[in-house]
């Protein structure tokens, strides 16, 4: 059974079929996208237990001509990246399709489509092993996006989705300049030949730019963050959650899969630079954060922050090779920048979507609205608090694993990294736990906090899973991690070897 | 029931306590809330105490389990397990026994809060993070443990979350930990650098082998990579254990009910950067630097923030103040290598000062919650047990000998006089001086609220739960009920006799021997072992030393200030204005912080925000482009005149351009 094509076809043809269903029936419009996101997350189940975590080789793998003159394959395959983070997009298909379910009331089946339809891109771009099928379900991927912040969105709608699109666009072009050089120079869209593929310093300087300006957009770093908090902003609590939980994540997997491998020499000689981009998002971002009025701007902030982990955590590895002459502690780095992503995904989705129930029934996002939510809805509070803990890194929620090993593993690269790094405990406190102060605890602030209802058995089964997801990873992210050592260590051999002509 | 699972069931119980009180609130309501939490701290307890009583009768061995594995990367484990020595066990006993004796308390004190289930459920939640703080056998569970206490202690401190000054108070109590939190994490770094293993038994047997290596951090300095790995695990204990400078969130803990002050702020979670050093022991022997560092901050605390509790009128703060000058003792025995001594004023303070607490909270419920001593006095009629508990924890408090606290801080200000650390001789003078401060604070406190006059009067004829200004109350005060007073019983009769009873095996035994390393040329409890010649003698002999007389001058001067001649205080206040102020301002930490650190980061924030991000990024560098993209296409788009003689030209120019370029090359 071709299980990735499945993946990836299903929520893309059901997205087709909700929208046959028409404006005239939301109703099933939603139980039908539901259904198809359930039995999307279902698939997952044979995809792990079919997945073998010793083995470093593209597994599931399907391979088949499609332009042939191009030589262009529909290539798919998953390893130990990718494969968290296609059940992450999964994992997230049935929430947003329940976080929808009553405020959305306008155009029901294409809000509905829109979501499956990203949802079989995104996990097309997790699953491409062609260089060409990759690009276009990476920039695919954009216009579903585009269209549910452009449609459902708030009043800055328009500037807020012009930004988003030109920012992303203009990155992935050079990304395309890069993928089309490489093609040229090794007559293959494959991305595991390019992987072997020898390059001189002036190639691989210039490829390692082009992915870093398309990555270092989407994920997104210092300097070119400014994009995320507007689109955050406007766009509807489901494209927050989505935009945060997975669409960052591709500006990780980029660099995993590409500028890694592909040009090892030029990321090591370029790691400085990265790292300091990290560490100045992970400490100017906390800053910018702590001073937000606006709830999402915040954790928009807050997640070009936390990202800093991921690209502080993939580029170490370098600096600790150049220290210490061995490997050891790159991995624990990198696979902290993976469980950062996995994590990540979980917290900002659940805090997007706290803000949506707050928004759904006060329609303000500003913090100055709110205060002493505590006392009308106890249950939100108690998951809000637990969110926001994980957000400042608390033991035991996912949020602290990835930042924990990262800390950990950037030690051995240099004292500064970890010294700047571990800032985060205390600037990540600061704007978490100020706004809990200022949203949840105190007294009823006015008429609208003292009118809320507390969660309803729908938002509690949707905050509920997110919970015991972070929980989970927290205390126990040894199945997380074990899916990833092999990969972990066969992408550490294409990155310490030189692959200079 | 093999030993091992018995380990697990001793934090699992009141995990399950806690989450069942706390989700299922509604479902066993308040009675089956305190049930079913004090049951778990109680089962808790008699476990720990019999494994207290296997290792000390039956030789039961040390413990190193493994309970499961958190995951594995690169050949370094991390896992979640317990390491049980009779440090442990000894932590696990005072841990359960006063977190038993705060949950019947809290019966009596929180019995008319709506938050009744929620509090018993936050209780219970501490007593399972704290044992898996002291029970851990490897870094990464001390730290969970370590920050979990930090979460209950947030929770608990901001447990009226309509109160203002309490949820400001919480944020702060956690942002000043994670200060210190930012350097334990730190200090776990490089341990796992260094030894690349974050188990204990790994970590302290290769510690010889790593005793010279050097780390250069600025610059080229070399640095001693254990003082640099004690130092920062040292920072983390600064902030967990209010040491100065981040002692500043612990008086202002004292928003959260009294229950937790005393369980949270004064017996236990204070102590765990006490019981981390300790711990730590084999590590920080081996750097004279780092342990100096250590002396010296506890010294200063020990003195400093023990004249702050002179001059505060609320009973809890002068408590708290109490708290934060006898942490400093145990840090400053830490840092002379006395960590027996440590854990033994640790184990003492925990029982008589979580009895003052509880005894001031039931001053503080007698009088409908009253906490300023102003209108307080002339309460032991009224409140006898609680009057005559609060005699003896503050006895113990103050060190007359032969009780409890009198062992514990002799030892250690004997310990730092033979100390010959570097700054040994300073610290020896702020502890010393230190005794007639505490005697001075705690003897105040004593007449203020149950000795001299009367400073409230009953008013009758109101509703007996009406809101009066102070000085007035609705009925007498009277006496708790016995879920109040027994606990204070139970706490007192350890506070008087545990010293007596525990110094020898504890201190002179050997009996912590198994988790304390202490290097020879550095063992002062050992030299003070031989000139010790049981409990009473020494208590004989403390009549001739320097510390009973500091002690008596305190109660001297006190005795004479605030029962004897109350018109003297106020001139005192008057005459010694800038000390008093100084003193009342407890010496400008919180508005330095306030101005440097909270309005600096917001202000930081501003400006990076509102130049960096949205002035320069946004609008220069986004908007400006777009900008001239549009005034580029304004100008471009007029070339754009349909005609085709003006396309026709430009083809023309562009082809003679390309082709002139072209020659050129050539």
């Amino acid at each position: 059974m071709p299980l990735l094509s499945l993946l990836i076809w299903i929520p893309l043809m059901g997205g087709v079929v909700v929208m046959l269903a028409g404006n005239q029936r939301p109703a099933l419009a939603r139980g039908l996208a539901l259904l198809i996101a359930l039995v999307t997350l279902a698939l997952c189940v044979p995809l792990v237990t079919g997945f073998d975590n010793a083995s470093a080789a593209m597994q599931f793998v399907e391979r088949n001509p499609w332009i042939d003159t191009f030589s262009v394959y529909y290539h798919l395959g998953i390893d130990g990246f990718s494969l968290p983070l296609i059940l992450l997009t999964a994992f997230f298909g049935p929430l947003v399709v329940l976080a929808g379910w009553e405020v959305i009331q306008t155009k029901v089946h294409q809000y509905m489509a829109s979501f499956l339809i990203m949802e079989g891109l995104m996990v097309g771009v997790f699953a491409s092993l062609d260089g060409l099928l990759f690009y276009i379900f990476f920039e695919a991927m954009l216009i579903p996006m585009f269209l549910v912040i452009g449609m459902w969105g708030g009043p800055r709608r328009v500037y807020a989705t012009i930004k988003f699109f030109l920012y992303t666009f203009l990155g992935s072009v050079f990304m395309l300049v890069g993928i089309i050089y490489l093609y040229n120079a090794s007559g293959t869209w494959s991305i595991l030949a390019w992987h072997d593929h020898p390059l001189s310093m002036p190639e691989q300087t210039w490829l390692f730019l082009g992915f870093l300006a398309a990555f270092a957009v989407k994920i997104p770093m210092f300097p070119v963050h400014t994009w995320l908090p507007d689109a955050h902003v406007e766009a509807p609590t489901g494209g927050s959650v989505i935009l945060a939980a997975i669409m960052l994540k591709i500006g990780g997997y980029g660099f995993l899969r590409f500028s890694l491998p592909i040009t090892p020499d030029a990321a090591a000689s370029l790691d400085g630079f990265v790292i300091a981009l990290s560490l100045i998002a992970i400490v100017y971002i906390g800053f910018v954060a702590l001073v937000q009025q606006d709830m999402k701007k915040l954790i928009a902030y807050s997640s070009i922050s936390h990202m800093g982990f991921v690209t502080l955590g993939l580029f170490i590895a370098f600096g600790i090779f150049r220290e210490t002459g061995a490997t050891q502690g790159a991995g624990l780095g990198m696979e902290g920048a993976m469980v950062q992503m996995i994590s990540h995904g979980f917290i900002s989705g659940a805090l997007f979507l706290c803000v949506g129930v707050l928004y759904d029934r006060v329609h303000s996002r500003e913090i100055s609205a709110y205060g002493g939510v505590a006392n009308t809805m106890p249950w939100f509070a108690f998951f809000a608090v637990l969110f926001f803990m994980a957000n400042a890194g608390l033991p035991g929620t996912s949020g602290f694993v990835g930042e924990f090993m990262v800390i950990l593993a950037s030690f051995r690269a240099s004292f500064w990294y970890a010294f700047c790094a571990g800032l985060t405990l205390v600037l990540g406190a600061a704007y978490s736990l100020w706004l809990v102060k200022r949203v949840i605890f105190g007294e009823v602030a006015n008429k609208n906090v003292a009118n809320l209802k507390d969660i309803d058995r729908r938002e509690a089964v949707v905050l509920g899973t997110l919970a015991a997801a972070v929980l989970l990873v927290g205390l126990w992210p040894a199945p997380l991690v074990d899916m990833m050592h092999a990969s972990v260590g066969e992408l550490l051999r294409h990155v310490v070897q030189t692959k200079l002509i | 029931m093999n030993l091992e699972t018995i380990l697990v069931l001793i934090p699992l119980l009141p995990l399950v306590g806690a989450v069942v009180s706390g989700l299922g609130r509604n479902l066993v309501g308040r009675k089956g809330a305190h049930w079913i939490t004090i049951l778990a701290v109680a089962v808790s307890f008699g476990l720990s105490f019999w494994l207290l009583y296997l290792q000390i009768y039956e030789g039961l061995a040390t413990q190193d389990i493994s309970v499961y594995t958190w995951m594995v990367v690169e050949g370094v484990t991390f896992e979640i397990g317990f390491l049980v020595d009779h440090l442990t066990s000894l932590m696990m006993c005072v841990v359960t026994f006063v977190s038993l004796m705060v949950h019947i308390y809290t019966i009596g004190y929180m019995a008319d809060d709506p938050g009744y289930q929620r509090f018993f459920s936050y209780i219970n939640l501490f007593t399972f993070a704290m044992l898996m703080l002291v029970m851990a056998n490897n870094f990464m569970q001390l730290f969970f443990g370590w920050e979990a206490v930090g979460l209950v202690s947030y929770l608990l401190i901001g447990f009226w979350f309509k109160r203002e000054t309490a949820i400001f108070a919480n944020l702060k109590a956690f942002l000043v930990n994670r200060v210190g939190d930012f350097g334990f994490l730190l200090g776990i770094a490089a341990v796992l650098v260094t030894f690349n293993s974050l188990d204990y038994a790994t970590v302290f047997a290769a510690a010889p082998e790593v005793a010279g290596d050097t780390i250069s951090i600025v610059g080229g300095a070399e640095w001693n990579i254990l003082t640099v790995i004690c130092i920062c695990l040292f920072i983390g204990a600064m902030g967990k254990s209010a040491q100065a400078p981040l002692h500043v969130w612990l008086p202002d803990s004292m928003e959260g009910p009294t229950p937790i002050s005393a369980l949270i702020h004064a017996a236990t979670m204070v102590t765990a950067g006490i019981f981390m050093v300790a711990r730590m022991s084999p590590l920080f022997e081996h750097s004279d630097a780092a342990l100096s560092f250590v002396m010296l901050i506890g010294a200063f605390t020990a003195l400093a923030m023990g004249a702050i509790g002179i001059v505060q009128n609320d009973i809890k703060r002068v408590v708290a103040y109490s708290t934060l000058s006898q942490l400093g003792y145990m840090t400053v025995a830490l840092g002379v290598s006395a960590y027996s001594a440590a854990i033994f004023h640790l184990m003492t303070h925990a029982f008589f000062k979580a009895l003052l607490f509880l005894g001031a909270g039931s001053v503080i419920i007698a009088l409908h919650h009253q906490q300023d001593m102003r209108f307080m006095g002339g309460l032991r009629s009224y409140l006898p047990v609680t009057w005559l508990t609060a005699w003896a924890g503050t006895l113990a408090l103050v060190g007359f000998p032969l009780f409890s606290g009198f062992y514990s801080k002799d030892a250690i200000i004997e310990a730092v006089h033979l100390s010959e650390r570097f700054g040994s001789d300073l610290a020896y003078y702020a502890v010393e001086a230190g005794v007639f401060i505490t005697a001075l604070y705690s003897f105040r406190l004593l007449y203020l609220v149950f000795h001299g006059p009367e400073r409230f009067e009953v008013v009758h004829g109101v509703d007996p739960h009406a809101h009066l200004p102070d000085g007035q109350l609705a009925h007498e005060p009277h006496e708790p009920p016995a879920v109040v007073t027994v606990p204070l019983v139970l706490l007192a009769i350890p506070s008087v006799l545990i010293g007596y009873f525990t110094i020898e095996p504890v201190l002179f035994g050997g009996w912590l021997s198994d988790a304390i390393v202490v290097a020879p040329d550095n063992d002062v409890v050992a030299e003070l072992g031989q000139a010790f010649h049981g409990p009473l003698a020494m208590a004989l002999h403390a009549l001739q030393t320097p510390p009973f007389w500091l002690m008596l001058g305190g109660f001297a001067l006190a005795t004479v200030i605030w029962l004897l001649r109350p018109s003297i205080a106020a001139v005192i206040a008057q005459r010694a204005g800038f000390l008093y102020r100084w003193l009342g301002h407890k010496y400008y930490f919180d508005e330095f912080n306030q101005k440097v650190f909270a309005n600096g980061a917001v202000k930081l924030g501003q400006s990076l925000w509102q130049r960096a991000d949205a002035g320069f990024i946004d609008g220069w560098l986004v908007n400006g482009s777009a900008k001239l993209v549009q005034a580029v296409a304004a100008r471009v788009r007029r070339w754009q005149t349909g005609l085709l003689y003006d396309y026709a030209f430009s083809m023309i120019i562009g082809l003679i351009a390309i082709l002139g370029v072209w020659v050129v090359l050539l």
